[in-house]
């Protein structure tokens, strides 16, 4: 339904987010180095697919790399060479997998599935339409509250202070108060009452 | 930042805590404030294998001042909007790579410090609303240390493949930062709660 730049952008986010599940699943019974080196092809095979610059995908995994060769150093002089191996490898696949689903599906797209999945949540207590609103606050809070920390830093600079406190305070209640503030303005548009 | 109060409705000069709008208003601006702390607030420290964070200070707070639910509930907006993709974790991070990296088990042992946090300050607020720095701090350590580590080794060992004493072992780098980390929210909790008592009262469970 939605136009994208490759057979795997096309793909529902649901269809996507199930494989991403299906696959980290089915990778911890992969314990061979031939078996891990296969689904670190197969996840290449699709940034190709995908049309990722190598560039972009090396994005995705840099967040672990320090992370994945302190492991495996450490993990050789226990378990060993091939071993360590694997244990690294399948970090790098599952993030990889993990960031391939993230650049091929658009954030609304996983939002509206993450909506989708709650619905057999209302059971429970869970209201589809308000964690819909939960979040598009959220969104909204970030520039508003970034906006205050910003000042309350700048302040901060300016009396040449650096207090964790000084700054969490009024941080916090400035979050406080717009969380009233929202909260009147849904009331007064009768949202969510 | 006060706002004035110009609206017609007829409980225009406090939101009741407990309506739907103000519960949406507060778990949602928090999600946002814990995102903004980890900007904020990012420690790199060369050679450890998550980066200490301003995030985890905001967690506790969530649980401290929204409460157990309200506050487990912010947290897991906060990953909702990781999840989709948004850089809200500290140092920009975000997707859904975040949820299965070694250190995915410290963002979901954050739902469950936020919500340990809040039910153990929950009982120690009393009727009147005051809240005290010891009973705070006590809450925050066993929350936002002791409930944290207990989901987050286990994850950390099955991700890694290590057993889980030298999972914990490797977690004792963090064990210094946490525990400064917990004394400031306690710290920020208090003076909060007396900068803007109605914290308490709009406090729900």
């Amino acid at each position: 339904m939605t136009r994208g730049p490759s057979a795997l952008h096309r793909l529902p986010a649901g269809a996507k987010l199930a494989a991403l599940a299906a696959g980290s699943l089915g990778l911890i019974l992969v314990d061979s180095l031939p078996g891990v080196l296969a689904a670190l092809g197969l996840v290449a095979a699709g940034y190709a697919a995908a049309r990722i610059s190598p560039r972009l995908a090396w994005e995705q995994v840099r967040p672990v790399a320090l992370l994945v060769a302190i492991l495996f150093g450490a993990q050789i002089w226990m378990i060993g060479l091939e071993p360590a191996a694997v244990v690294a490898l399948r970090v790098v696949v599952l993030v990889a997998l993990a960031g391939l689903v993230t650049l091929t599906t658009r954030a609304g797209d996983l939002l509206a599935t993450i909506e989708r999945a709650a619905h057999p949540l209302r059971g429970v207590g869970v209201d589809p339409a308000r964690m819909a609103l939960v979040l598009s606050l959220a969104i909204r809070g970030i520039p508003v509250l970034a906006d205050v920390s910003r000042r309350v830093q700048d302040a901060q600079r300016a009396r040449g202070r650096r207090d964790v406190r000084a700054y969490a305070v009024p941080v916090v209640v400035g979050a406080l108060r717009r969380a009233d503030a929202v909260s009147e303005a849904l009331a007064a548009r009768g949202r969510a009452d | 930042m006060t706002e004035s109060v110009t609206s017609t409705a007829p409980a225009s000069t406090a939101p009741a805590p407990t309506r739907p709008a103000a519960v949406a208003a507060q778990v949602g601006t928090f999600a946002a404030l814990i995102a903004v702390f980890g900007v904020a607030g990012t420690i790199p420290v060369p050679g450890l294998l998550v980066p200490v964070t301003l995030q985890t200070l905001a967690v506790m707070l969530a649980g401290a001042l929204l409460g157990p639910r309200r506050g487990a509930a912010a947290v897991l907006t906060l990953l909702a909007l990781a999840a989709v993709g948004l850089p809200v974790l500290s140092g920009g991070r975000g997707g859904l790579g975040v949820f299965v990296s070694p250190s995915a088990g410290y963002l979901l042992g954050w739902v469950v410090a936020a919500f340990v946090v809040g039910l153990l300050v929950d009982r120690s607020v009393g009727r009147r609303g005051r809240l005290a720095f010891w009973p705070v701090l006590v809450a925050c350590l066993v929350g936002g240390i002791g409930a944290l580590y207990a989901v987050a080794i286990p994850i950390l060992a099955l991700v890694t493949g290590m057993d889980l004493a030298a999972a914990a072992l490797a977690n004792i780098v963090y064990l210094p930062g946490d525990a400064l980390k917990a004394v400031l929210a306690a710290s920020v909790t208090v003076g909060v709660a007396r900068a803007y008592p109605a914290v308490l009262t709009h406090r729900g469970f």
